[in-house]
């Protein structure tokens, strides 16, 4: 059994109503994440797991509660790639791991974008700026990573690919992992554990083990993590 | 890809060219209908222009007013942008400076530049500072609004791959304040070149505001309007020549 590291303790996190009622996502939510884990987050849509992602990033810091044991650095695919549109691909990820251009390089390369490395993110697809994203949150080696429904908006294929690399990168580095899904089926094969979120304000309704057999994931070779 | 331009473009560019033609033939022939010195022709102007420009002061003028724009701009453009940003990004700040912008916006640009050389007396620095002061309110009004509008999404991708200070500000917020910059620099640039005339004419004893003066005592049309031309000659080369570019470079993404 690993290490218990990540501790959340949300006693309450609400947002300011449209009608000045305001809503109450979470009250009483407690989750223990151990170091290396791999959670699968899912629940209906606005049960509050991309809200529970941010609090766990820090970034959303306007709630009752604690986050500890948060480690750094972080890796994060929100919900819309977020890059920098003056940019290109390639620097989008550079802009991350200042000074390691060809890691950057190699993670483009990683995540099926080789030669789009100096396009601008509006002339690329949905799907390849949520890549550039992924390649974005994984060049910053991170020791805790929140993935953001990471597999929306790719074609199967890419997909499969994608779900390939996270299972090769966590076979060689496993960092702690948030992963908001609600692809359960082909998620859970890179989880350790499920967690379906419910109600509202939202609890807990399922935690479960995921037992491993056999060879995870279908590993392509040529979407295989960066050659060091 | 080609580099000629599309052919909207080309017909853009022979229309402009078409209406300033179209300007001068109108101008030749009221000034031919006119016949009178106080209304010259667009001919006796240009040649009086050329003459200047050879021989005479006009680019020595043209020079020293282009200097005092460019140093009023300057000066406007950093204290107008850093309070802007602030009054963008802070409530507070944007509820203390707002009654001050309110006021100085307003202000007629003679009073200023007028209360400026009484307190400190007719200089090259009152000058620059009068006309910077009459800038300033637009800067932050304009730097402002982009203030409040940078993108909270970025700004939290940002926080959280920790970029450095230096990053953020190169890589996050100055792209989104370029839009908010060149409409600055364009209706600064506009503005500054009047209001140094007024300066000019009111305290110095050089540049175009000067000479202008001295063109209006002897009632010397051709020179006034020759001046006038040259200025907006250089206006169109400081917008062809260096914003134009400058937009290209800037928003080079968006094509």
């Amino acid at each position: 059994m690993a290490a218990l590291m990540l501790a959340i303790r949300i006693e309450e996190k609400t947002f300011p109503g449209h009608d000045a009622q305001p809503l109450t996502v979470f009250r009483s939510l407690s989750l223990d994440i151990a170091d290396g884990e791999v959670c699968v987050l899912t629940g209906a849509s606005g049960v509050g797991k991309s809200t529970l992602l941010s609090i766990v990033s820090g970034l959303d810091r306007e709630f009752r509660g604690s986050v500890s044991g948060r480690p750094s650095p972080i890796g994060m695919l929100f919900q819309t790639p977020r890059l920098l549109p003056w940019l290109t691909a390639l620097r989008n990820v550079e802009i991350a791991v200042p000074g390691r251009a060809t890691d950057a390089s190699r993670w483009l390369a990683a995540v099926g974008l080789t030669g789009h490395e100096q396009d601008y993110p509006q002339r690329l697809s949905g799907g390849m700026a949520r890549r550039v994203a992924l390649a974005r949150a994984l060049a910053v080696e991170p020791a805790l990573l929140l993935l953001d429904e990471p597999f929306a908006s790719l074609d199967e294929t890419t997909a499969q690919a994608m779900r390939a690399l996270l299972h090769s990168g966590f076979a060689r580095r496993r960092p702690t992992t948030l992963m908001v899904t609600h692809d359960l089926a082909n998620a859970s094969s890179l989880g350790d554990r499920v967690i379906v979120l419910e109600g509202s304000p939202a609890r807990v309704v399922r935690d479960v083990a995921i037992s491993r057999g056999g060879e995870p994931g279908s590993g392509r070779a040529s979407m295989a993590g960066p050659a060091r | 890809m080609s580099d000629t331009p599309s052919f909207p473009i080309l017909m853009q560019r022979r229309q402009s060219a078409a209406a300033l033609l179209a300007m001068v033939l109108v101008w030749q022939i009221a000034s031919s209908i006119a016949a009178d010195r106080l209304f010259p022709g667009p001919v006796q102007v240009v040649s009086v222009l050329l003459s200047e420009a050879v021989g005479g002061e006009l680019l020595y003028h043209l020079g020293i007013s282009l200097a005092r724009v460019v140093a009023s701009l300057a000066v406007a453009v950093v204290i107008g942008t850093a309070l802007g940003y602030a009054a963008g990004r802070s409530r507070r700040a944007d509820v203390w400076m707002r009654p001050w912008i309110v006021v100085l916006l307003n202000m007629p640009a003679l009073i200023t530049v007028i209360l400026i050389y009484i307190w400190l007396g007719l200089a090259e620095m009152a000058l620059v500072l009068a006309v910077a002061l009459n800038k300033i309110p637009n800067v932050v009004v304009t730097i402002r609004e982009g203030a409040g509008q940078l993108d909270k999404d970025l700004g939290e991708m940002a926080e959280l791959y920790r970029f450095s200070r230096a990053a953020m500000l190169r890589h996050v917020v100055l792209p989104q304040l370029a839009p908010f910059f060149l409409v600055t620099l364009r209706s600064g640039l506009a503005i500054t070149w009047k209001i140094v005339l007024l300066a000019e004419l009111l305290g110095r004893s050089n540049g175009v505001g000067f000479q202008l003066q001295v063109y209006f005592q002897n009632f010397d049309v051709t020179h006034i309007l020759a001046y006038a031309i040259s200025f907006g000659v250089v206006m169109l080369a400081i917008e062809y020549g260096l914003l134009v570019p400058l937009e290209r470079r800037l928003f080079a993404w968006r094509r």
